[in-house]
Formats: C-alpha cells, sequence, structure tokens
C-alpha cells in the first residue's frame, strides 16, 4: 500500500487529513552561474557579479556550465532517481524586474533527474517521500525595497546562479513530517556538498505546498507557501495554514488556489498579490540551447566516486557496529559527525559507548557552545581514551563526565593525568571494597533483613552508604555483585 | 479560431503591450487574418513527427556543449549600465513592487 | 588631395589588392566612402562617426606597412544595425534601442576587426530585423538605388542599398527568412546566408534563434566568399548554437577558377556534373512572369556552363509561410521580452507603476510590426494553443527539411526565384501586412531548415529592377554555392551593373 492512500488516523488534525508536498531550491556549489560567467560569490556589491549574459544585453547568449550538470547528477544518485540521458531546457516566460531576459532558463517536460526518494526517520518510524523530479534552472536577481522611497533597486548578482529545484509527491501527512523531510534533504544536499546549505543566505529555500481534506475524499485545493528559509519556520508557517484552511472550510469556505508568504512576526500565512497571469509561462525550449546529453559513462563514474551516502553509512553503522537505526541516523547527520564517531569507535573498541557518548554529552556541548563537531574541544582520540576508561572499569560514568569537562575547557589534554589529577580512579580493589562493604553491613543489619525478606528496594540505600563510603569512587556494580554475595 | 478583443486584450497582458482601442481592432484584423493563413498547417499529418527545435538535428543528435566551471567574466557593472535608464548605488531602479 | 575616382567601383578582392601594393591607403579608401556616405539620400545609414572609422583605418595601414598581407585589410565594410558594436551606437532599426551603447562587440564583428576591416558605421533595417521591405525601421525607410521610390527590399535593405549603390564595398547582414537573400535580389547584389550554425550569433540583436544567420552582402559571389571566411567559424565558448566545424577558406578555390577561366586551357564546361533542382513549387502562378524570365535566363547559361536542370518537389513550400509566421514570432516575442526599460533601452516619461511603466516603455519602443508579431507569437505559446501552433509547426518543419533532404537526392543544388516580385513601391503594401509575408514564399523553407542559400544578380525585370536567381545548397555547402555562383558570374555581368542613383 503506497503512502499516499494509506492514512494515518493517529496525525488527523480536527478529523482532517493534511497533504503536504514540497518544492525545494538549492543554490548550487558551483563557481561560476549556470549559463555565464561571472562568479557566485555572496556579498559582492551590487551587479558586480554580472556579465553581459546576466544582464540581458542585446545579443548576449547562454553557455551551459558542466559544473552544474555534475551536481545535478550527484544530487540523482544520491536519491536513487534517474539520471536523463537527454533532457531539455525551456524558456518560462514572466515579466518582473529581477528577472532580466524577461524569462527564465529552466526545465519543463523533460528534466534532468526522474523519480527518486527520500527516506527518514520521524518518531522512530521509517518514512519515504517520493521526488517527482529535480531540475536545473537559474536563479533571478534580488530586488531591494527598503532603500528607495518609492523606487525598488535590482541587483543581479545572483541572477543566473544554478539552481536545483526538487519537487516531491504530495507524500507528507503532517508538518513535523515535512520539516523532517525538508531537514533530511538538507543533508543530504550539504553531505554530497552540492550545496552549502546556509539558509540564512538563500541556499536552500522551501515551498510548501498545503490542503487539507477529510480521509477518503479526493485531494483538496493547496496553496504554496513560498520561501521558506528556516526549519522553524517552516513548521510554524505549515501549522497556521492547516488550521487557517480547516477554519475555512469548517465556516462553510472553499479554498482558493494561492500563493502566500508566511509573516514570523505575525506567525500568520497571508495571500501574496494575485498573479493569475503570471500562471501562463509559456514555456517553450529554449532554441539557444541544444538538448543537454548525459552519457552512461558519466554518471557511473560519478558513482564510482561518490563518497558513501548518509543512508548507505547509517545501514552500515547498524550491520556492523550492532547500533539502533535511530542512533545511526543522528550519527550519519553529517559527513564531519560519522567520522568523528568512527574515529572514536576505531580507537576505542567501544562503538555503543562512543555512540552514547557523541550523541550525548558531546552533541549537548556543541549546541551550547554553538560550535560545530568540526571545531570540537575534545579530539576523537581523546574522547577514545575516556571511552576506553570506562570499559576498562578505570572510572565511573559519572567521573568520566568530570573528565570531559576538563578536556572540554582546556584544562588538560591528557585523560589519564586527568583521572590521577582529580583522583577519579574506581575502587575495583576486591579486598579493599570488601573491608568497606563488611563496615556498611555490619552498621546497616536492618535492611539486611529487609533484603533478606525479599525487599529488593532496600538494596538501593546499601549501595548509596557504600558509595558514600568510597566517596563515589567505588565500582558500583562490584559493589552491587559484593553486597548481593555477602547478603545470600 | 477567430480571434475576441477579450483575446487581445489577455495577450496583450501577458506581452506587457498597451494598445489603443482603435489599435486593438486593427490588430484584431490582422491576426484573424494571419490566424486563417495558420489553419492550414491543420492539413498536414503530424502523427510520429518529431518537432525539429534547432536545424542541425536533422542531421543527427546535437548534444548541449558544456563549459568548464570558471568565473572568468570580471567586473563590468559600469560599462554594462552606461546605457541604463535609472541607476542609483550600482542597482537598477524601477517603481516599488509590490509583493 | 583627389582621390581615384573609380575606388567605390572595385571589388572588396581588387581593393584589397591596390592595398596590398600600396597604391593607395585605407585612409584614403576609408574617406572616400566617407566622403560619398555624406551626400548619401537612400536612407542607408543609421550611424557613422568618422573618426572611430579614420581610427581603424590608420591601424589597417600600420599592418599593412608591418608587412601583413590579409585578404581584408584595410577594405570598408559597414555593419547591419543588429550587430553590437562598442564603437557605434546599435538600434536594430528599433526606438526602443536609441542611442543604446553596447559594451562588447558582436563575434562577427571582432572577427572582420581582425581581419583588418575598417567600419563606416551602421546600417538601417527593419525593425529587429521584422519585415521584407526596411519600411519597418523606426527611423526612416531605406530606397532603392535603382528606383528610389521603391524599397531595397528588408530586413537588410540599409546594407543591400548601401552596396548596390557603392556606399561600401561590402556589407554585412542577417537572413532569418528571407532577409540577406530578398533585398540582394531587388537591389542586384549578390549575399549569402549560410548553413544555420556557420557564423557566431553572439552579439546579433536576437529575433527568431533556431533561424537568424549572419552572412555577407557584396557585388560578387568571389567578395561575398571573402567576407564569410572571415565571418563563419565556430563560437564555441560564446554561442551553444555555434557549429563545432573549422572555418574554411571559401575564397582561393574560386581565385584560382577566376585565373583558370582567363587562361587557353580553361575547361568549355567547368559545371558539367552539376545537378541543378527546380522545385515546380517555386516556377508556378505566384511568381511574377518578368521575375521568371530572368531565372530562367539564368539557369540557361548553367546549362551553358555544363550543368543539368532537373525537376523536384517540394510539396510543403506554401506551408513554409505559416509554419514559419508561427516559429518566428514565437521565438521573438520571448527574445524581445528583455526590452522592459529596466536594464537599457527606452524607458516611458509618465508612468503610474511597474506594469504600466512596462507597457508604455514597450509600446513606445515598438513599432507596428513588431508589436504585431509579438502579439502573434505570444498568442501562438499561450496556454491552449502551444500544441496546434508552436508544436505543430516545429513538426512541420521537420517535414520541411526531410522535403529537402530527399530533393537532394536527385540533385546537388536548388534554384529558383528569390522574391516573387521585383521590388515594390515604397508604402505599397502597408496596408495589408499579412500580404508581405506571402511574398517570402521562396526563402522560408531553406531558413527553415538551416540550409545555405544565397542571391545572385540574374538579370531586371518591370521597370528596370533587378532581379536575383537563388540558389539553395545542402548542409555545410557554402563552398559549392559560391563556386556554381562565381562561374556564372564569370560568363555574365549582370552583377557589374551600376543603378544610376549611385550617387
Amino acid at each position: 500500500m503506497s503512502q499516499a492512500t494509506h492514512v494515518l488516523l493517529d496525525k488527523l488534525v480536527n478529523g482532517y487529513e493534511v497533504v503536504i508536498g514540497f518544492e525545494t531550491h538549492t543554490q548550487l556549489t558551483t563557481q561560476s552561474k549556470l549559463f555565464s560567467r561571472a562568479s557566485t560569490s555572496f556579498g559582492a556589491e551590487p551587479n558586480t557579479n554580472a556579465s553581459a549574459v546576466d544582464f540581458a544585453l542585446p545579443g548576449a547568449l547562454p553557455v551551459m556550465n558542466k559544473g552544474a550538470v555534475q551536481r545535478a547528477i550527484e544530487f540523482g544518485l544520491a536519491v536513487n532517481g534517474h539520471i536523463a540521458e537527454s533532457s531539455v531546457f525551456a524558456r518560462k516566460n514572466y515579466f518582473y524586474p529581477d528577472l532580466p531576459k524577461g524569462y527564465q532558463i529552466s526545465q519543463f517536460e523533460i528534466p534532468v533527474v526522474q523519480g527518486g526518494a527520500v527516506e527518514f526517520f520521524l518518531e522512530g518510524e521509517k518514512k519515504t517521500v517520493r521526488l517527482v523530479r529535480a531540475h536545473l534552472e537559474e536563479d533571478a536577481g534580488k530586488s531591494l525595497h527598503e532603500d528607495f522611497a518609492d523606487m525598488t533597486g535590482i541587483d543581479l548578482n545572483r541572477a543566473g546562479t544554478p539552481l536545483l529545484e526538487i519537487v516531491t509527491e504530495p507524500d507528507m501527512r503532517s508538518t513535523a513530517e515535512a520539516v523532517a523531510y525538508a531537514k533530511e534533504l538538507h543533508k543530504i544536499v550539504t553531505w554530497i556538498g552540492i550545496c552549502d546549505g546556509n539558509m540564512q543566505e538563500g541556499s536552500f529555500r522551501c515551498d510548501a505546498n498545503v490542503s487539507v481534506r477529510k480521509p477518503g475524499q479526493p485531494l483538496g485545493t493547496r496553496r504554496e507557501i513560498k520561501n521558506l528559509n528556516s526549519f522553524k519556520f517552516m513548521q510554524q508557517a505549515m501549522d497556521y495554514e492547516v488550521r487557517w484552511q480547516i477554519e475555512q472550510i469548517e465556516d462553510g469556505h472553499a479554498i482558493q488556489q494561492a500563493t502566500v508568504l508566511f509573516d514570523p512576526d505575525t506567525g500568520e500565512t497571508r495571500s501574496m498579490r494575485s498573479k493569475e497571469d503570471a500562471a501562463d509561462y509559456r514555456y517553450f525550449p529554449d532554441p539557444d540551447l541544444p538538448p543537454l546529453v548525459i552519457g552512461r559513462d558519466w554518471v557511473e563514474k560519478t558513482r564510482a566516486e561518490m563518497s558513501e551516502l548518509p543512508r548507505v553509512m547509517a545501514a552500515r553503522f547498524v550491520a556492523d557496529y550492532g547500533l539502533p537505526e535511530y542512533d545511526a541516523g543522528q550519527l550519519t547527520q553529517s559527513k564531519a559527525m560519522a567520522a568523528y564517531f568512527e574515529a572514536v569507535a576505531a580507537a576505542s573498541k567501544q562503538p555503543k559507548l562512543a555512540s552514547n557518548w557523541v550523541m550525548g554529552e558531546l552533541s549537548k556541548r556543541l549546541n551550547s557552545d554553538e560550535k560545530a563537531i568540526e571545531s570540537s574541544a575534545v579530539s576523537s582520540l581523546q574522547l577514545a581514551r575516556l571511552i576506553e576508561r570506562i570499559a576498562d572499569s578505570t572510572i565511573s560514568n559519572s567521573a568520566a563526565k568530570q573528565v570531559f569537562d576538563a578536556l572540554w575547557t582546556g584544562e588538560s589534554t591528557d585523560v589519564d593525568a586527568i583521572i590521577d589529577a582529580k583522583g577519579l580512579k574506581q575502587i575495583s580493589d576486591s579486598g579493599e571494597l570488601e573491608k568497606i562493604i563488611d563496615t556498611v553491613l555490619a552498621a546497616n543489619a536492618k535492611n539486611v533483613e529487609e533484603i533478606r525478606a525479599g525487599n529488593t528496594k532496600a538494596m538501593n540505600a546499601l549501595v548509596g552508604q557504600a558509595m558514600k563510603a568510597t566517596q563515589g569512587k567505588a565500582n558500583p556494580a562490584q559493589v552491587n555483585a559484593l553486597l548481593k554475595k555477602k547478603i545470600g | 479560431m477567430a480571434l475576441t478583443t477579450q483575446d487581445i486584450a489577455r495577450v496583450a497582458n501577458l506581452a506587457r503591450l498597451e494598445l489603443r482601442p482603435i489599435e486593438v481592432e486593427r490588430v484584431l484584423g490582422q491576426l484573424n487574418g494571419f490566424f486563417k493563413l495558420v489553419a492550414q498547417m491543420e492539413a498536414v499529418n503530424t502523427d510520429d513527427v518529431e518537432p525539429l527545435a534547432h536545424p542541425a538535428a536533422i542531421l543527427g543528435d546535437v548534444a548541449l556543449r558544456l563549459r568548464d566551471d570558471l568565473p572568468s567574466e570580471p567586473n563590468q557593472r559600469d560599462i554594462s549600465q552606461r546605457s541604463a535608464p535609472a541607476v542609483e548605488r550600482g542597482l537598477f531602479l524601477v517603481p516599488k513592487v509590490i509583493e | 588631395m583627389s582621390t581615384p575616382p573609380d575606388l567605390h567601383d572595385l571589388s572588396v578582392v581588387d581593393l584589397a589588392a591596390k592595398l596590398a601594393a600600396g597604391d593607395v591607403s585605407s585612409v584614403e579608401v576609408t574617406q572616400h566612402f566617407l566622403n560619398r556616405i555624406k551626400s548619401e539620400q537612400l536612407g542607408a545609414f543609421l550611424a557613422l562617426d568618422a573618426d572611430v572609422s579614420l581610427a581603424q583605418a590608420k591601424a589597417a595601414d600600420v599592418r599593412l606597412a608591418a608587412g601583413e598581407r590579409t585578404p581584408l585589410l584595410g577594405v570598408p565594410l559597414a555593419h547591419k544595425d543588429v550587430f553590437v558594436t562598442r564603437d557605434f551606437a546599435t538600434t536594430a532599426g528599433s526606438k526602443m534601442l536609441a542611442n543604446y551603447r553596447s559594451p562588447f562587440d558582436a563575434t562577427v564583428v571582432s572577427k572582420l576587426a581582425q581581419a583588418g576591416m575598417v567600419s563606416l558605421g551602421k546600417l538601417n533595417c527593419d525593425e529587429f530585423a521584422m519585415g521584407s521591405g526596411n519600411e519597418n525601421s523606426a527611423y526612416f525607410p531605406a530606397k532603392n538605388p535603382w528606383d528610389t521610390r521603391r524599397i531595397p527590399g528588408g530586413s537588410s535593405g540599409g546594407s543591400a542599398a548601401a552596396v548596390a549603390a557603392r556606399l561600401t564595398p561590402a556589407a554585412t547582414g542577417t537572413d532569418t527568412g528571407g532577409s540577406i537573400r530578398q533585398p540582394a535580389s531587388l537591389t542586384g547584389i549578390t549575399g549569402i546566408k549560410p548553413t544555420y550554425g556557420r557564423c557566431s550569433r553572439y552579439g546579433m540583436v536576437a529575433f527568431a534563434s533556431s533561424l537568424d544567420q549572419a552572412g555577407p552582402m557584396a557585388r560578387s559571389a568571389l567578395d561575398c566568399a571573402l567576407l564569410l571566411s572571415a565571418m563563419a567559424g565556430p563560437d564555441l565558448d560564446r554561442d551553444s548554437t555555434s557549429l563545432d566545424m573549422p572555418a574554411v577558406d571559401y575564397a582561393t578555390d574560386l581565385i584560382a577558377a577566376r585565373a583558370y577561366k582567363t587562361g587557353d586551357s580553361a575547361p568549355k564546361h567547368p559545371l558539367k556534373g552539376l545537378r541543378i533542382g527546380l522545385p515546380k513549387q517555386f516556377f508556378g502562378a505566384g511568381c511574377a512572369p518578368d521575375v521568371l524570365l530572368a531565372v530562367r535566363s539564368a539557369l540557361a547559361e548553367y546549362e551553358k556552363l555544363g550543368a543539368t536542370l532537373v525537376d523536384v518537389d517540394l510539396p510543403l513550400t506554401e506551408l513554409s509561410i505559416p509554419v514559419y509566421y508561427v516559429i518566428a514570432p514565437a521565438e521573438a516575442s520571448s527574445n524581445l521580452s528583455r526590452f522592459d526599460g529596466v536594464r537599457y533601452g527606452h524607458r516611458a516619461a509618465h508612468y503610474t507603476d511597474l506594469n504600466d511603466m512596462y507597457k508604455k516603455s514597450r509600446s513606445e519602443g515598438f513599432g507596428d510590426e513588431a508589436t504585431r508579431r509579438i502579439m502573434i507569437g505570444t498568442y501562438v505559446l499561450s496556454h491552449g494553443y502551444y500544441d496546434a501552433y508552436y508544436l505543430k509547426a516545429q513538426k512541420i518543419r521537420r517535414l520541411i527539411a526531410q522535403d529537402f533532404q530527399t530533393a537532394f537526392t536527385q540533385c546537388d543544388i536548388i534554384a529558383g526565384p528569390v522574391s516573387p516580385t521585383v521590388a515594390w513601391k515604397i508604402g505599397e503594401n502597408k496596408a495589408d501586412p499579412v500580404a508581405n509575408y506571402l511574398a517570402d514564399i521562396y526563402t522560408l523553407s531553406s531558413s527553415l531548415a538551416g540550409l545555405p542559400g544565397m542571391s545572385v544578380p540574374a538579370g531586371f525585370g518591370e521597370g528596370g529592377m533587378p532581379v536575383g536567381l537563388q540558389l539553395i545548397g545542402n548542409y555545410f555547402k557554402e563552398a559549392q554555392l559560391l563556386g556554381a555562383a562565381h562561374q556564372y558570374q564569370m560568363v555574365t555581368d549582370w552583377h557589374d551593373k551600376k543603378p544610376g542613383a549611385s550617387s
């Protein structure tokens, strides 16, 4: 049963099924533009990253950037899509000041990537969102409204930047699922290096097509929320839109197809100025550009040279390290994190502990300091050594946290030195422990009676006492074992 | 397939052209005459015929040439903007656009 | 200082020889033509700048003095105003681009400049190359030097008038549906549209992208061959439709043939074995009798030269008109969208908002024919009409191209008239612009197929007006066309005739 027909009853909102599809525009990491040799560098003075082609001067003509095609192929492979042997560029005609030619060169009937899917986990459940297509097109320029009284300033630096537009089937059934999809897609495009993923700079922009319907009914009319460039806003915008549509329907109003913008200040979506005529784009194959031919050799060469994809790596972590799927998914959120984890696992030979520490304490610390893992104050080798000391019972888990702190703040770089300096070594010596335990048992005869009578909870108090007596340095597992042995 | 003044208005709007009423009438007549001519195309059977978008394609497949990804065009703003109707601080100015 | 009186009667090849021999300098030659142009009454030129031209001539003289001897060095020419130039304004015959200064030169312009040719200025044309009489120029009509009450043809009307009137030894033109061949025919000069993709389109103000081609216009096939050798060639970095085929020397063989011709052992039938196909659709009732007479006389000469005439069939000839007039305006409507008053070109002085600015700027900037074609083009691409019009036309286009391939199994060159009539009077066809489209019937189909085509002066018709013979070749066969034209021009002198109005 395809996901599209399976109604997730627990995801209904006020009895309505939510249907969402995404279109994501990813700016590709090429040096030059899609059809011009101007630079794509960010932050240049207005109209200084623009050539005759970008200014759409009379007589200028487009010439295709191989790097953009290369990245489209890589994306197609990453999502198991079909790379078209021949795809066509088409002109999408409309008038807007940031669109210098009066048409955008895009792909219409025959895109470069067809099909494919993105898989991810949502609350422990595996989800698959099917892709319809991904195609190459050029970005428009920028309009600056604020600086000039009743005029708008047009900067064409961005005009012509290569975009890969990625379109999904309307497979998503909750706003949370849609955000999870967006995050997974973001991970894929940054992992394979085709997009820098910088959402503030506009490298990754999502349009959400949202509709609602009573289960079993045909698809409702969708409204498109444009230009969502943060995951937080994505969630807010879609939640608002869903509630708004349901309210409209309940009040007896039909939903009109519209393009809407999200206003982060008000938390609402509102309809953009009507663009009915803009809907007639008069697409036709661009006569300035013959078809894009991609031979199977090129595809296979790319496939062979691509680094391991996150899903594949996650599956390998499950198989080789015995990690749960969720952990594997977390660890493969970026190439850098995965590499860090593997280095720790290899050096310590403790993949589960490595996973816990990378996902737990390390991630927590990186987040609160707003650091990327590449700038982690604790190196993978240091963490590996720390984990080894836990595994060989030199220190307890709680002691390990103190060691980690010391590493993080730069107090020292040597795990063993820190353990010695802070006297964190666990007491594992049986003889020493036995003496302490005998003392504890002697002082707590009543508890001993209760334990023998079947009250296992009373054991905790004894363990606690033993730990106190050893200033926390006793190996808790050993303490437990010894107590049990002595009590009987 | 006779055109109406509404068709003319729609097409003129799509093309961002402004025609005075007298021009609309004239263009309407001219276009209707033209489309009578164009209707002749219907007589030709084109089932199973591929469109010929690029003349060279009649000889064999034409493929798009690809260039290396090198940013070799320098800043050429000043010379490119010398014929611009309205420029300020390097930006082209247009009447304010309301989104 | 007196200048030789017959400099303007010299061909390009002979001018080049004189310059190479040091008989005359490029500055002298250039000044000579500039003087003639100053008093021209034909509306041929839109832009002139003597300082620029003479500076280029000086530079050519320096190269000559250094010993450089290349076929076009120091010879002047003028460019149709759809080629962008840094040194002259480019208007494309439109108010939309009044005073527009391009920051770059068209590739064709650069190549000819590199070859050492000197720009005399920019030549008048129908607005955005749309038209067959140069009456659609937003500035003024151009006039036929054979009868100044008549059109010189279009859209390269200024180019044709200037060459015919000896205001320039040669000119560049562009041909989308016949705009080099038809004005050449109507003014008695020689012109060639090469195979689509032979010459770079970079820097040509785009009209119909899958049809536009640059080509030379001059007074002989040999002169055209010299220019085409410099103009043609791959422009792989800038034009994705430019053919990756090496540049060809079209002239050397023709010069050798000329030398051979004057010798004792010259062959009596140099074109023996050449099969010339005559499409019956080109010789029907639609063609005026005076034109057919001149064309048939020319074909008789070809038989004398050894060629065989065969009948061929191009059944879709008439349909080439609606097919062309759907495809070309469709592409044009999109190509002309960049003229929006934002970054260059005409912007209206008064408007209420952005859309009003677009509408007023474009309506003020475009003339009637450009407006009409944009309307047609927008309509045939619009929702619901694309399949029936644009797609249908592109399919018939393939059939037309296939018909030519079939015909070329039976012949080597296809011949016929260029235009159904000689040049008509200025203003005569203004009332029904669509009727003008019908006159393109003989040139449109080869344009649609992307085939090379020439017009060669073949005699005179009604009113003493010139008639051109059209020669259409198979893909990449420009050398064969030029050779066949050259052989004809060695036994006839139509191409040497001078109009009275060449001041």
